[in-house]
């Protein structure tokens, strides 16, 4: 199975691979949710849903199921501190 | 020198301190309006820029890109296509925001595709120090060929740098930043060949939205051999999009630096509790419950002050005037027609100064994320929790505050449920009648209970909007792609400017645009109050005497007993009387049959209406209208008309009634169908009349 925002855990990074253009509003790639951007999860709401993201330096609320429409890989913080 | 005057428009994201740049601009030199046949507010401002430079500032609603998803998005695009509009801008002000300048920059480059002469504003630079960034303004402003101002709308700083640069306007760069065609080749040099004369850019706009432009029709563009898919389209502004971001991220890696991200820890410690699972919830409701307390507590003192200065004013005018016709229109229709739009002003100045400060500190969109999946239970959205808050002060702004949500299904929704919730208008209405019937006392010393009984009212029209949203829910059948995206921006201290400059212009709003209706409703009221058909007006004094047993009375009692019975067999009288078998059953004489009828338009018409009324009828004008309405007794059972029973028979009616004719106006507007608003109308009202039945039947 991919490996989608609605996947990360609370604190996580990650970094935007692909999304079907179809299943994703203009107004988020707009925001910069665009392939190559890093995505942080900073907060997620009561009952699980919306996500509160950092996408490429915006900071937006998404709902889950749009963010498994968003294919990322996470970045492993064991690699980044090398 | 000649003396010129130029346009200047203000556009850019939500959140980035635009309108506090137009204020600073500007002053409390404004006017807001609205474009015409549309409901999108449009503020126009006046700033002297130098001794002969003086500049028209029209600020744009905030759009985070050209590619228009809301009405209000269409206002700033048809404007920026239409060169021949009065308000065409000779230069464009983009504001964008220190610490959000890459997605800022985003509408910036598609500003200059147009080709008007645009200075990048960049505000918020007092953060900048704190934040750890730096900028090289040289290599920015020769990247984005433009010309660079640094303010700072909160301190105050820039603005003489600021408007100096506007009066050089004709001297700015006006190519654009980057060559967006060359995402297709192929595609936009067949429309280049198609369309010699035109801008390519706006080609491009006009065919992926829905837009007029002048001078081309959209057909003719959709007409050709090279026409693309819908799908084709928006891939290709994706594409559109990444090479814009590419760019900006260029431009960027040299042009800002950022030392460090300690300055993340406010914001992420305060998103922490304030969207926590206990306390972010704990924490809406006091603030909900809090403000309620201090409208109907600290407004108490100026409404009281209020009531009793235009009670004086009536017998003041009653004492001195000559009597006559005219006194009497003023001392009973005017003077208690402008009392009673006058009394609105404290609360309603309270709630406006709560909202736009639950607003502008970037709260509301922790509300939004804090009850997005509780709302989605009920077919709304997280975004409806704004429209049904704002609610609270005038349910028009409040349905034109559902365009940001997304899914119309959740947005049809909100539309119709939003009238339950407390609108101002009903404030007079509740303060008064909750002021005759609920006891001034405390509960454990310091909950008032006149205050709580306004809560109370408050979560009962939340609580109904929730349940017909419910029930609407269930019974609709819509299917919708649904889309939902909120900006969180970072906390900001609400800028005392801003605040008070909104609430000035929401209040004088309010009052002039209600204030006309209540006014003229009362001069009509007092004509039809004081004038009556059959020959029982008009020789009232002679019937009385008539009766044995009105000849003992002495000359005031006398002159009361022909007040009153004037007033029973005037034209208002009649219409009163008419109606009263149908609301009887509700606890409700015939004088509150008549002030139901004239706030059928305009719910806040009701204590202007009794006002008017008790007035006519009354002996004495000193007495304030409170008073009067206590006084009063139905003459059949002998108990006080305004008892426990009834006055929570009314605070329910009119709790549910739909009676605001400029709700069902925007509804209309806003859902493009007389269906919807004549469904809230038959179903809020006969809800209405069901449960104030039910009420009174069971308390009497």
């Amino acid at each position: 199975m991919q490996t989608t925002i609605a996947n990360l855990k609370k604190g996580e990074k990650a970094i935007i691979k692909d999304f079907d253009v179809e299943a994703i509003p203009l107004k988020l790639l707009e925001m910069g949710c665009l392939p190559g951007n890093t995505v942080e999860l900073l907060q997620i709401a009561p009952f699980g849903d919306p996500l509160y993201l950092d996408i490429n330096g915006s900071h937006l609320a998404i709902r889950i199921e749009t963010a498994c429409q968003i294919q990322v890989d996470i970045i492993d913080p064991k690699t980044k501190q090398k | 020198m000649s003396k010129e005057t130029i346009n200047v428009a203000l556009i850019g994201n939500p959140n980035v301190g635009k309108t506090s740049v137009f204020n600073q601009l500007t002053g409390l030199n404004q006017q807001v309006g609205n474009y015409p046949g549309i409901t999108v507010e449009k503020k126009l401002g006046f700033c002297k820029l130098s001794n002969n430079v003086k500049a028209n500032v029209l600020d744009f609603p905030g759009t985070y890109s050209l590619n228009a998803s809301s009405v209000d998005e269409n206002v700033v695009i048809e404007l920026l296509l239409n060169k021949n509009h009065s308000l065409y801008p000779d230069v464009v002000l983009l504001v964008a925001e220190v610490e959000n300048l890459k997605r800022n920059l985003l509408l910036f480059t598609q500003i200059k595709d147009l080709g008007i002469p645009t200075i990048l504003v960049i505000n918020m630079i007092d953060r900048m120090k704190y934040k750890g960034i730096s900028l090289d303004i040289p290599y920015l402003e020769k990247e984005l060929k433009t010309k660079i101002a640094l303010v700072s709308s909160r301190k105050g700083l820039g603005f003489d740098a600021l408007k100096e640069l506007i009066t050089q306007y004709e001297s700015l760069p006006t190519e654009p930043c980057l060559n967006a065609s060359s995402i297709d080749e192929v595609y936009f040099n067949n429309l280049r060949k198609t369309f010699p004369n035109q801008s390519l850019y706006k080609l491009w706009l006009v065919i992926t939205q829905d837009v007029n432009f002048v001078g081309l029709n959209r057909k003719v563009l959709e007409n050709n051999s090279f026409i693309k898919t819908d799908s084709e389209l928006k891939r290709l502004q994706q594409k559109e999009t990444i090479k814009r971001y590419q760019f900006i991220n260029d431009t960027l890696k040299i042009g800002l630096k950022i030392n460090s991200e300690t300055a993340r820890d406010f914001r992420s410690k305060l998103d922490r509790v304030l969207t926590h699972k206990i306390w972010g919830y704990l924490i809406f409701f006091f603030i909900l419950f809090g403000i309620f307390q201090s409208i109907f507590e600290w407004s108490k003192i100026p409404m009281d002050y209020i009531d009793q200065t235009f009670a004086t004013l009536s017998s003041l005018a009653n004492e001195n005037l000559p009597p006559g016709m005219f006194t009497n229109l003023i001392a009973q229709g005017i003077i208690p027609g402008i009392g009673g739009i006058l009394i609105f002003i404290p609360q309603i100045t309270f709630l406006f100064l709560f909202i736009s400060i639950l607003e502008e500190s970037g709260y509301m969109s922790r509300v939004v994320f804090l009850m997005d999946k509780i709302m989605r239970n009920f077919g709304l959205s997280g975004k409806s929790i704004v429209p049904l808050i704002s609610g609270t002060a005038c349910a028009i702004p409040a349905i034109m505050a559902t365009r940001n949500i997304e899914n119309w299904k959740e947005r049809l929704i909100t539309i119709l449920v939003t009238p339950f919730t407390t609108c101002s208008a009903r404030l007079p209405v509740y303060a008064i009648i909750i002021g005759l019937v609920i006891p001034d006392q405390r509960i454990f010393g310091f909950i008032n209970m006149q205050g709580l009984t306004l809560m109370l009212l408050y979560l009962i029209g939340f609580g109904m909007a929730i349940f017909s949203a419910f029930v609407l829910n269930k019974v609709l059948k819509l299917k919708c792609k649904t889309f939902f995206v909120v900006e969180m921006p970072n906390y900001k201290l609400p800028m005392f400017k801003n605040v008070a400059i909104n609430v000035i212009e929401k209040t004088k709003a309010f009052v002039f645009g209600a204030g006309k209706i209540i006014l003229a409703i009362s001069v009509v009221l007092w004509f039809l109050a004081s004038n009556g058909p059959s020959k029982n007006f008009n020789d009232s004094e002679s019937i009385l005497l008539s009766k044995t047993e009105n000849k003992r009375l002495s000359k005031i009692e006398l002159k009361n007993k022909v007040a009153s019975y004037k007033l029973e067999h005037s034209y208002i009288g009649i219409m009163g009387k008419t109606i009263e078998p149908a609301i009887s059953p509700l606890g409700y004489d015939w004088k509150i049959g008549v002030a139901i009828i004239s706030s059928f338009a305009a719910r806040e018409v009701f204590v202007g209406t009794l006002a008017t009324i008790y007035s006519v009828g009354g002996s004495e004008n000193d007495e304030t209208i409170k008073d009067k309405m206590r006084a009063e007794i139905n003459p059949e059972t002998g108990e006080k008309i305004f008892n426990f029973a009834s006055g929570i028979s009314l605070l329910l009616f009119y709790a549910f009634a739909m009676q605001c004719a400029s709700t069902l106006a925007i509804t209309k507007k806003e859902t493009n169908s007389w269906k919807w608003p004549l469904g809230q109308l038959i179903f809020m009202s006969s809800f209405a009349y069901i449960v104030a039945l039910i009420a009174y039947q069971i308390l009497k």
